[in-house]
């Protein structure tokens, strides 16, 4: 997919704002919210990360949570074996995104359609059903973090801190994703969601480019995870649970599939209006369920489709 | 143990059978529609609490059951034409997304007209004790509910296999635009059949009612294990979802009640405790994974 400078800008105007956020909130006394910022900026990677498997490679992968949450159990497990430093944990918990995401795409992608999108769920589950049966991971309760993981030379225990790790975190992951979604390999994946049979017949790889894609994708949700847990202090079950792989869905489509900043629109859109919402009323899920069938409806392109700011056209 | 087995064998097959009520529905939406609902585990929560409320006013199980079963039938007519139609057409996509959307709708409106409590429903008093069985008791509730999941299910194979009704559906679920090319007015048979759906669903969530809870957030662990059973039977084919239904219940019962014992008797008790609850909460969805992986469409393939 070629990135239109429409989008460019887009989302530097987005990373902008974010990078300017602190000194806002500090300047209107309002510092409280920067660990709702932080929240948004992680859903926005996890999202983002959902996004390249289900926008770029076009496979609709129903078990994002387990890389996600399962990020945050890593980062949870180390901390309890005494391993604090994130320079160490925050790895780790990638690289087991990445070997269990290996082995869940290799079978995963044996399926199509429908059925790849029940596998990936069960596959999910099965890590669900698997780390709450697990006593020394909390059961049901999930597993507190003693403290922050430790990033020398920076002070992570500073909220602050946290925010502009998860900043250039998710900054970095943007632009990897764009260079790599206009590298050969890019160009590749682009062609497989055009045509599949063609890509193979063209003696392309396609399982394998796919499951490439399906990889990274879970790599990067295994970092937000563990961002995820040192903003929550906590690694829990819901984290894990299908309706975690829904929600992070949800936001995709909300955002826009296949839009480079469509999965950050739709975590920023998605998590604001829950946070507005609950300050109004308890029931503030109804109206984002009305909302969301409003766009279904209207927008089905979704945020970045009303904005006329397709930058991927449909086969 | 014999007595265990059998006893777990029974619960396996009453929990089978009530997922069959709820897989029976979504297969047949999946199946002829090619859409993914995930709000039909609300129609099983909306279902539940209707029936458990009505049952409170009536002081009458059956009225709360019947009154269930009509409420979310009439809903899911009126869901499916103002909603699920425009929808057939979508991709996934926007399937996932407007289903799901109609979950966040649910629970909390669920939660406005009823509280965050858990609802009591009780069995019918008639049924509230247990029966002699082949020399061991057993509730007669849980016997109450296996010949009405029996019961469905025959009336379900009569209607799919034996009616001009069931042929339709056959056909639509086979090959909807031939379907369509042949007189079938899928779109109308379609409406019918979600209201079907959605009334045994309701059906479920009723008659599980006395045996869990009754609250909030109760469908969306059941709906995954009603995917499972309808990817396992191959998705669109009733036949299949009774298949996958029993196999589902039952392997999910015997699997908790005597995998730690079995694994305590080849391996040491402290392997057997951590592997044992892990191993059998993960055993359904080690089963479909298999079956996807041999066959990938499922038991009972409804395509040709």
């Amino acid at each position: 997919m070629k990135a239109s400078p429409r989008s460019n800008a887009i989302e530097a105007a987005v990373l902008f704002v974010a990078a300017l956020l602190p000194f806002l909130l500090q300047a209107m006394g309002e510092e409280f919210y920067i660990g709702f910022a932080t929240r948004l900026l992680i859903f926005a990677l996890a999202a983002t990360s959902l996004n390249f498997i289900v926008g770029y490679g076009g496979m609709v992968a129903f078990g994002h949570a387990a890389f996600f949450g399962g990020g945050a159990y890593i980062v949870a497990f180390l901390m309890q074996a005494g391993i604090v430093s994130a320079w160490i944990a925050w790895p780790l918990a990638v690289l087991a995104a990445v070997v269990a995401s290996l082995a869940i795409g290799a079978l995963s992608l044996r399926t199509r359609g429908v059925y790849f999108i029940m596998i990936t769920l069960a596959f999910a589950q099965m890590i669900y059903y698997s780390i709450i049966s697990l006593q020394s991971a909390g059961g049901d309760d999930g597993l507190p973090l003693e403290q922050r993981s430790t990033l020398a030379p920076f002070d992570l225990a500073s909220d602050m801190t946290l925010y502009w790790v998860a900043l250039a975190a998710l900054a970095g992951c943007l632009i990897a994703l764009r260079r790599l979604a206009n590298s050969r390999y890019g160009r590749a994946l682009a062609g497989l969601r055009q045509n599949e049979q063609r890509m193979e017949a063209l003696g392309y790889p396609v399982d394998r480019l796919k499951l490439v894609c399906f990889v990274i994708g879970a790599g990067i949700a295994g970092l937000a995870g563990a961002l995820l847990v040192n903003q929550n202090g906590l690694a829990s079950p819901t984290q894990l649970y299908w309706t975690q792989s829904g929600m992070l869905l949800v936001m995709v489509i909300l955002g826009g599939v296949g839009q480079r900043y469509g999965g950050m629109l739709g975590a920023i859109a998605l998590l604001g209006l829950e946070e507005a919402l609950g300050l109004m009323t308890e029931y503030a899920h109804l109206y984002i369920g009305l909302a969301l069938l409003a766009v279904v409806l209207f927008a089905p392109r979704g945020l970045a489709g009303l904005a006329g700011l397709t930058d991927l056209r449909r086969a | 143990m014999t007595q265990l087995v059998l006893e777990q064998l029974l619960n396996g097959l009453q929990f089978g059978l009530m997922l069959f009520l709820i897989a029976s529905g979504l297969t047949l939406v999946f199946g002829i529609m090619d859409m993914i609902n995930l709000s039909h585990g609300s129609l099983y929560m909306g279902g539940a609490y209707l029936g458990a409320a009505a049952a409170q006013a009536s002081g009458s199980f059956v009225t709360g059951l019947l009154a269930a079963m009509l409420g979310m039938a009439v809903i899911g007519v009126v869901l499916e034409l103002l909603l699920l139609r425009k929808l057939y057409l979508r991709d996934h996509l926007a399937q996932v997304l407007a289903t799901f959307a109609l979950i966040l709708i649910a629970n909390d409106l669920v939660r406005m007209i009823w509280g965050p409590q858990p609802l009591l429903l009780n069995p019918p008093a008639a049924l509230a004790g247990p029966v002699e069985l082949f020399g061991f008791s057993y509730p007669a509730y849980r016997l109450l509910i296996i010949g009405v999941g029996l019961l469905v299910a025959l009336f379900l194979y009569v209607l799919v296999s034996h009616t001009r009704l069931g042929m339709w559906v056959r056909a639509g679920a086979a090959n909807r635009t031939m379907a369509e090319c042949m007189g079938v007015d899928v779109r109308w048979l379609f409406t019918g059949l979600f209201a079907l759906g959605a009334a045994l669903a309701a059906a479920a969530g009723t008659l599980l009612g006395p045996l869990l809870a009754v609250q909030v957030g109760m469908g969306e662990s059941i709906l995954i294990l009603a995917f499972v059973v309808i990817v396992i039977g191959g998705i669109g084919s009733i036949r299949g979802a009774l298949v996958g239904a029993l196999l589902v219940g039952i392997v999910d019962t015997l699997g908790r009640a005597l995998l730690p014992t079995l694994l305590r008797a080849v391996s040491s008790p402290e392997v057997a405790g951590h592997l044992g609850p892990a191993l059998a909460s993960i055993m359904i969805y080690l089963l479909m994974a298999a079956i996807l992986f041999w066959r990938p469409q499922g038991l009972f393939p409804a395509r040709a």
